[in-house]
C-alpha cells in the first residue's frame, strides 16, 4: 500500500487538507485524524512532514500521537477488530472474548496477523452494553458474542472468499 | 486591583493573578517546590504543577491546592504549615522515589539534585510505597548531554526551556500516565535531533536525568601519558563562576588561583582562550570591514557560540552565509597551539593533547566536529570539559583550592586584554570589537571603552555607533528564541543591521549549561557578570589590538588578518541540516 505513487498521491490529500484550514497549528488532531484515515497509521515520516507543514516541533507532533490510544504509529491490517472492554462487557465475559479472539486470530491485542488481513485492538465501551459483550469489525457492531463458532463466523465474513 | 488573604495567619495584600506560592514569598513564607521553577530574566516559567510537592490546606476547599498554580483569591484562607499540607508533601516526595533509581551515591548529580535535598528537607526517612522502576535505554548518543529517562520526574522544565526559551523543541512529554516520559521526536537519540547541545536543559533539570557527557577520566589519562604533551586553555566565563565549586561567593574571580590549580593537576602549558578571543576580534573586525567595502552581505553575525551555530544550520539553513566565518576562540587557539606553537617548540602535533574548560557543554561536540581539524585527522581541540568538571577534577586530586597561591598563564598564548575577558558575558564580543574598530578605523584613541547600551539582561539590545562618518547598527541577542524573532526579521527583509552578537545561554557563556548549578537563582548570574567587567577594569590593557602577543603571532606566522593562512586555520564553513 506505501508504493511511491500512492504515497505521494496521499501526500497531495494530506498539503491540500492543511492547506484548505483556516487554522493550522491550533488543528493538529484533526490533522492527524486525516492522516491516519488515509495512510492507515501514522509513521515518524508522516509525522515529521505534519511538523514541517504546521512549523511546529516533530517532538510535540510525537507527543500528541502516543497521547491518543485512536491513533497508532504501527500499521494496521485491512480490518480492524475492536474488542470492548468497558465495565458492562467486561462483566458479560468481554476478556473472555479478547481470548477467543487471540486464539482464532493468533495474536495479542495489540498485533496485526501476518497476513495483513486483521488487526486486534481493545476499547473502552462504545455504548452498546445492552448487547454486552461486543466486537466492533470495521465500525460494525457485533452483540452477544460468547461462543467460538459465533465469532468465527463473523471473522469469516470478512475473510476473502477462495 | 489588590486582593486580600491571609497565610498562616499572617495578612496581607497582593496584585490580583499572583499565585499563592509567589503572594507567601512576599511575606518570607517558603513553600517548597520541585517542578515549579520561574527566571524572570529569561521569560521561563515551569508551571505546571505536576509534582504536586507545594501542597497547601486552602479554607473550604476539600481538597489541597497547588501553590504554584493556584490564583490568590479574596477572602482566602491559606495554611502552609498544616499537618496535613506537611505529610501530603512528604508523601508526593515518597511517591516521586518509590520509581526512582536509588543510585544517588554514583549518580553525577548528587550533592546537586533537587530532589534529594527536598527529601532530606521534609524528612523523609523512608520510603513507603515501593514502586515499579523503568526500565527506559540511556542516551550517551551526543558528545554533549547524557539523558537518563529513569531518573526524569515528569517535572517538564526541560520542555519548557527547550521549546519557550530557545524554540528549538526537541523535548516533548510522551505517552500517557505511569508511562509518560519526557522524550525526542520519535524517540530518537539526541545526535540525530536539531538538538542544539546548549545544555539549558542540564541547567534546569532537577535530577540526574540530564548531565553533560563526562570527560574528566580522559583527561587524567593524557595526563598521566608519558608521550602527551598535554596543554589547557580556560574560557573568560570559568574564572568567575569555578569558585562557585568549592564554596566562595558567587561572582568571586579566582584566575590566579585556577591557573595554579591547572598547573597543579599536571598540565604542561596553562594557556587562555581569552587570547584566542583577542584574535577573534581581529579576524572578525577585518571580516566586517571586507565585507562592507565588497558590497558582502550584512548583517554579520557572530560565530563563537556553537549552540548558537547548530540552531541557524538547522533553523535556517537559507542564511549560511551571513555568520562570521570565524571559528569559536578556543578553536583558534587550539589550531595554533598544534600549529604555531608546536614548531616554535619542535615537536610533533600529534603529541600535543588539547583540554578546554569551558562554561559550556556544546563546545565538547563542537570539538568534534569533522571540519575543525587540520588535514581532517589533527583534531584543534581534543578534550572539553566543563567548569563543574573542572571543579570535580580539582577536588579528585585533593587540592585545596581556597590556599592556592595566584599563578599566572603561561607566554605567549596567556597574553589578553581585557576586551577579551568581557566576551564571557552577553554583548562583550561587540563591545570588544567596538573598542578595536573605533581605534582602526578613526586613528584616534577611545576614552570611554565602556559600552553600556550592550551591557545587562535584556534579550535583545540595539544601538546605533557611528565611527569615521558611518552609523553601525548593531544588535545583541542572548537566548535563542529571541535569535530566531530577529532573524525571521531579517528573512523578512523588516529590520537591517550591519552586525548582531548572539548567544545561546541567558546572559551569555557566564549563564551557560556547564558553568556550576544556579538552581534558579539568577543573581548568581549578575554576579559573574559584575565579576567579568571588574576583570575587564583591572586589566593594563583593554583593547584587543594592543595585545602584543597577537601582534607578534601576525609578524611571525600568520601575516595578514582574515589573509591566506588565517583564512585556512582560523576560519571555518557551515553546513545545512534538517528540523527534527
Amino acid at each position: 500500500m506505501c508504493d511511491t505513487a500512492s504515497t505521494n498521491e496521499f501526500a497531495q490529500k494530506l498539503d491540500d487538507y492543511i492547506d484548505s484550514l483556516p487554522f493550522k497549528k491550533e488543528n493538529l488532531i484533526g490533522i492527524l485524524h486525516y492522516a491516519q484515515e488515509i495512510y492507515g497509521y501514522l509513521p515518524d515520516n508522516v509525522q515529521w512532514h505534519i511538523a514541517q507543514k504546521l512549523d511546529i516541533p516533530s517532538a510535540k507532533v510525537y507527543g500528541v500521537v502516543s497521547f491518543y490510544s485512536f491513533f497508532t504509529m504501527i500499521p494496521r491490517g485491512e480490518h480492524v477488530v475492536n474488542v470492548c472492554m468497558g465495565t458492562a462487557c467486561f462483566v458479560r465475559g468481554g476478556d473472555k472474548l479478547k481470548d477467543e479472539l487471540e486464539n482464532q486470530l493468533k495474536i495479542k491485542a495489540g498485533e496485526t496477523t501476518p497476513d495483513n488481513l486483521f488487526t486486534l485492538e481493545t476499547l473502552r465501551c462504545v455504548g452498546a452494553c445492552g448487547l454486552a459483550p461486543v466486537m466492533i469489525v470495521d465500525g460494525k457492531v457485533h452483540g452477544r458474542m460468547h461462543e467460538a463458532q459465533e465469532i468465527n463466523e463473523v471473522l469469516a465474513k470478512y475473510r476473502p472468499e477462495s | 486591583m489588590d486582593i486580600q488573604l491571609t497565610i498562616n495567619d499572617i495578612s496581607l495584600k497582593v496584585p490580583e493573578g499572583m499565585t499563592i506560592l509567589d503572594a507567601a514569598r512576599t511575606v518570607d513564607i517558603d513553600i517548597p517546590t520541585l517542578c515549579y521553577l520561574k527566571l524572570n530574566e529569561m521569560h521561563y516559567n515551569n508551571n505546571i504543577a505536576s509534582c504536586r510537592v507545594c501542597m497547601v490546606e486552602v479554607e473550604g476547599r476539600r481538597n489541597l491546592a497547588s501553590s504554584c498554580s493556584t490564583p490568590v483569591a479574596s477572602g482566602m484562607v491559606v495554611k502552609t504549615d498544616s499537618l496535613r499540607a506537611i505529610q501530603a508533601r512528604r508523601t508526593m516526595v515518597e511517591l516521586l522515589l518509590s520509581d526512582h533509581p536509588k543510585s544517588c551515591l554514583t549518580c553525577a548529580k548528587n550533592m546537586d539534585c533537587e530532589l534529594r535535598s527536598l527529601a532530606a528537607e521534609l524528612g523523609v526517612r523512608a520510603i513507603g510505597y515501593e514502586g515499579v522502576e523503568s526500565e527506559f535505554e540511556i542516551d550517551h548518543s551526543s558528545f554533549s548531554i547524557v539523558r537518563d529517562p529513569n531518573k526524569c520526574i515528569r517535572c517538564r522544565r526541560c520542555e519548557t526551556m527547550c521549546n519557550d526559551v530557545q524554540t528549538v523543541g526537541v523535548y516533548s512529554a510522551v505517552g500517557r500516565g505511569f508511562e509518560t516520559v519526557v522524550k525526542t521526536a520519535f524517540d530518537l537519540p539526541l545526535s540525530k535531533t536539531a538538538c542544539t547541545f546548549c545544555g539549558q536543559c542540564i541547567a534546569v533539570c532537577p535530577t540526574g536525568a540530564l548531565t553533560e557527557l563526562d570527560q574528566v577520566d580522559k583527561v587524567w589519562k593524557a595526563l598521566n601519558d608519558p608521550n602527551q604533551f598535554v596543554v589547557v586553555q580556560t574560557a573568560p566565563a570559568v574564572r568567575v563562576a569555578l569558585g562557585e565549586g568549592f564554596g566562595l561567593e558567587p561572582g568571586t574571580i579566582v584566575t590566579g588561583k585556577m591557573v595554579a590549580a591547572l598547573r597543579r593537576l599536571g598540565f604542561d602549558r596553562v594557556f587562555d582562550t581569552d587570547f584566542a578571543a583577542d584574535l577573534t576580534i581581529m579576524e572578525e573586525a577585518t571580516e566586517l570591514v571586507h565585507r562592507i567595502q565588497h558590497g558582502g552581505r550584512l548583517p554579520l553575525l557572530t560565530s563563537c557560540c556553537p549552540a548558537w551555530v547548530k540552531f541557524f544550520e538547522h533553523q535556517f539553513p537559507d542564511l549560511l552565509d551571513i555568520p562570521s566565518t570565524c571559528k569559536s576562540p578556543h578553536e583558534m587557539l587550539g589550531v595554533l597551539i598544534k600549529s604555531y606553537y608546536a614548531k616554535t617548540l619542535g615537536i610533533d602535533p600529534k603529541t600535543i593533547t588539547v583540554v578546554s574548560v569551558m562554561p559550556c557543554v556544546a563546545k565538547k561536540y563542537e570539538a568534534a566536529r569533522p571540519e575543525l581539524a587540520q588535514s581532517g585527522e589533527i583534531a584543534d581541540v581534543d578534550i572539553v570539559i566543563s567548569t563543574r568538571e573542572l571543579a570535580r577534577m580539582i577536588r579528585e586530586a585533593s587540592i585545596h583550592f581556597d590556599h592556592l597561591k595566584d599563578q599566572e598563564f603561561d607566554h605567549p598564548l596567556g597574553e589578553s586584554t581585557g576586551a577579551a575577558v568581557i566576551f564571557g558575558a552577553t554583548g562583550g564580543v561587540l563591545e570588544a570589537a567596538l573598542r578595536t574598530a573605533y581605534e582602526v578605523l578613526t586613528g584616534e584613541t577611545l576614552e570611554k571603552v565602556e559600552f553600556e547600551a550592550l551591557r545587562g539582561m535584556n534579550g535583545i539590545k540595539e544601538a546605533v555607533i557611528p565611527i569615521a562618518g558611518r552609523d553601525y547598527r548593531i544588535a545583541v541577542i542572548h537566548g535563542l528564541g529571541n535569535a530566531r524573532t530577529v532573524l525571521e526579521k531579517i528573512q523578512a527583509g523588516e529590520i537591517n543591521y550591519d552586525v548582531i552578537e548572539i548567544m545561546a545561554c541567558p546572559g551569555g557563556c557566564i549563564g551557560g549549561g556547564g558553568q556550576p548549578y544556579h538552581h534558579g537563582n539568577m543573581e548568581i548570574v549578575a554576579a559573574r557578570a559584575d565579576a567579568i567587567y571588574r576583570e575587564d577594569r583591572a586589566k593594563p590593557l583593554r583593547k584587543s589590538h594592543q595585545n602584543l602577543a597577537i601582534l607578534g603571532l601576525y609578524k611571525d606566522y600568520l601575516g595578514e588578518p582574515y589573509g591566506k593562512k588565517a583564512h585556512q586555520l582560523l576560519h571555518t564553513s557551515y553546513t545545512g541540516r534538517k528540523k527534527i
